[in-house]
């Protein structure tokens, strides 16, 4: 299976007095079609990851290949076209624009690619039916449940079919209940060849994913199937 | 404008909408075999970039207007509040530029009328024109008047008024005194040059002015003002009727409609030059009028007393009105001072409340900001949005005020009876005035939203 996401000896230090090594050197390679779960507790390194992961960030050291392309040499312009047509964002406070209704929301997430603006509005309605929310279309945010804007925030991430789906705590701010209904949707999308990757403090969360990677003072290491 | 970059597209909308996946084939050089997710040996670049079409994010020109226009439609109560400074400052601007201007016309306008091109010359220690002695003076103002002033340049026309002293001769119009009714008046009689009826921008009503084959001959003629007609009952002229002014008898040839000057002719008998000197031993003329082009009278004013009696120019005095410019001037410089430093200090404030407004919801919408990154805008995507928001908002409320403005110089020249004048440029210029406060305010607002870090956006809460 060709790997979407590579990395090779990338670390992530801050500038500082003492210099703050949030990121050790790492490999990761995480394959197309993958349902990966990062675990690990607060200050683990887990935000430098998502960061690095989502392009938000740069390593100051070693390879990220995405899709087979090293970012390392990309400008700027550049990195935030790979932002949008490869990754998709799914976020623990969704991020959803409160004046604007559930289809207008997923329609941002093409905003700054060069595409056609046309059929824009199919294929958001598209996802949002992906997401079992073709019945809210004209909604406005603050009338949906948290389960709801997730949903919506999913269906935005899906809409540009990105190569890897990056969800940063995507169940923090729901109840198990919902938590489990957005996790359940994952497993669906997974089904359909989508690759994840779930960055998580939650265990439980991370045991839904097919393989799991535990992050501990900047340091990744495998967890045991099974265990 | 566009930010559009063509290079890049893939085939998604090919695909089903169930498989979001399955990029399209990758010339990478990974190891297909490699399923243990560690690395290859580093140091062999895995892929050749150039090989590969790299996205590049864009940000269409419809895109940005589209995103604007949300931003500034979703509260909109609150843009029309951040606008109201720069609103009221345009409205300031353009009403105080309109007022002033429509001011200033309505002043020329009047001048323009009969004064400005009006200058009279007297002797210098007279009180008045008609009916005073006419003999203080050593130097008089001389019979040929209209000949010496006429060959200048700038006069259109020039005439000689005189009060005649008829020593309480009463007007009469027939010999037959009718005992029931009054036949005689106390008419005042004033001597003319045959001039003074364009001078004064006279008008027949009947019959003629007379000329100066009269005035030499000193015929015995009057033309009556309309007043003067109307009391001693002489309605036409082509009967030859005649009056009596004491036991004199004079004809009358004209009788006079109306004067734009000199509205003393009205109620008077008017006679000539030579008939008053012969008849009633007038010996010096009281008053020259004298109708000059527009904007020639300061000029005239000063050359006709040399013309006049060129040994002696100070025995006379002339007077004039004052040259419009210079009043239009004053207003003008008046009521903009005052109010374009207004209209300044509140286009200023409005371009703070701008700043400040559009810098508080810089921060409000940090998780915009980061969700606009993630979603694949540049530090520059996201300026020119902001920039482009305040912009907007500027040329919105230079709209307005433009409207406002004009709105106010046409209330107030309605409640003044004038009628409103404007620039026709100032309409167009306004809201470009506010575009530029809109772009002024907004920059160091887009410089902070674009500083803003994705990272520490997208964890706060939004």
């Amino acid at each position: 299976m060709p790997v979407v996401v590579d990395l090779r000896e990338v670390a992530r230090t801050f500038p500082g007095t003492p210099p703050v090594e949030a990121l050790k050197p790492t490999n990761l390679a995480i394959e197309q079609g993958e349902y990966l779960a990062i675990v690990g507790p607060s200050g683990s390194g887990k935000s430098t990851m998502l960061h690095l992961l989502g392009l938000l960030d740069s390593p100051t050291e070693g390879t990220y290949f995405l899709d087979g392309v090293d970012t390392g040499v990309l400008s700027e312009r550049e990195r935030a076209g790979m932002r949008s047509a490869k990754i998709g964002f799914v976020f623990q406070s969704f991020h959803l624009l409160a004046h604007r209704t559930t289809v207008e929301n997923v329609m941002l997430a093409e905003v700054y690619r060069p595409r056609s603006a046309k059929n824009r509005r199919e294929r958001a309605v598209e996802a949002l039916e992906q997401v079992g929310l073709g019945h809210r279309l004209d909604a406005f945010p603050t009338t949906l449940s948290g389960g709801e804007r997730q949903r919506v925030a999913i269906a935005r991430a899906l809409v540009s079919k990105p190569s890897l789906l990056l969800a940063d705590e995507p169940t923090g701010n729901l109840d198990t209940a919902t938590g489990n209904q957005i996790l359940a949707l994952f497993e669906s999308l997974h089904a359909t060849g989508l690759t994840l990757a779930v960055i998580t403090h939650d265990g439980e969360v991370a045991a839904r994913a097919q393989r799991q990677v535990r992050i501990r003072d900047g340091a990744l290491n495998p967890v045991e199937v099974g265990t | 404008m566009t930010l559009i970059n063509g290079s890049f597209e893939d085939d998604d909308d090919e695909r089903t909408a169930a498989v979001p996946v399955a990029p399209p084939e990758m010339p990478t050089l990974i190891d297909p075999h490699d399923d243990s997710g560690a690395p290859p040996p580093p140091g062999v670049p895995p892929t050749d970039v150039g090989a590969i079409e790299i996205p590049r994010s864009g940000f269409s020109s419809r895109d940005l207007f589209g995103e604007m226009a949300l931003a500034l439609t979703a509260r909109p109560a609150r843009t029309l509040l951040t606008a109201l400074g720069t609103i009221l400052g345009v409205a300031a601007l353009v009403a105080t530029l309109g007022l002033a201007k429509t001011a200033g016309n309505q002043i020329v306008s009047r001048f323009d009328e009969l004064e400005a091109t009006q200058v009279t010359v007297e002797p210098n220690n007279r009180n008045s024109g008609f009916g005073a002695s006419q003999q203080r003076n050593t130097s008089q103002l001389p019979w040929d008047a209209e000949d010496r002033l006429g060959r200048l340049n700038g006069v259109t026309a020039v005439g000689t008024a005189t009060g005649v002293d008829v020593q309480g001769r009463l007007a009469r119009s027939v010999p037959v005194i009718d005992p029931l009714g009054q036949t005689e008046f106390q008419i005042p009689v004033v001597a003319a040059s045959p001039g003074l009826f364009d001078a004064a921008r006279s008008t027949l009503f009947t019959g003629r002015f007379f000329d100066s084959g009269h005035d030499e001959r000193s015929d015995r003629v009057a033309v009556l003002g309309p007043g003067a007609a109307q009391r001693l009952n002489i309605t036409r002229v082509d009967n030859g009727p005649s009056i009596f002014i004491g036991d004199e008898s004079v004809a009358v040839i004209g009788i006079m409609a109306s004067t734009a000057r000199r509205p003393e002719l009205l109620n008077a008998i008017i006679i000539p030059n030579g008939l008053a000197k012969d008849r009633y031993g007038l010996t010096a003329v009281g008053e020259v009028l004298i109708e000059v082009e527009v904007g020639a009278a300061e000029l005239i004013g000063t050359q006709a007393l040399v013309a006049l009696v060129p040994n002696e120019p100070e025995a006379l005095q002339a007077s004039w009105a004052e040259p419009p410019r210079r009043v239009r001037s004053d207003v003008q410089s008046d009521v903009d001072a005052l109010f374009l430093i207004l209209g300044g200090v509140s286009l200023l404030v409005g371009a703070i409340g701008i700043a400040n407004v559009t810098l508080v919801s810089v921060l409000e919408r940090t998780g915009e900001i980061g969700l606009r990154r993630a979603l694949g805008a540049t530090r520059r995507h996201v300026a020119t949005q902001f920039l482009g928001e305040s912009i907007a908002l500027g040329a919105l409320a230079g709209l307005l005020g433009t409207s406002l403005g004009i709105l106010t110089v046409v209330v107030v020249s309605a409640t003044r009876e004038w009628s409103p004048v404007l620039d026709s440029w100032l309409p167009f210029a306004a809201p470009v005035v506010g575009a530029l406060t809109g772009l002024l305010a907004g920059t160091y607002p887009a410089w902070k939203a674009a500083s803003t870090e994705p990272i520490a956006a997208l964890r706060g809460s939004a």
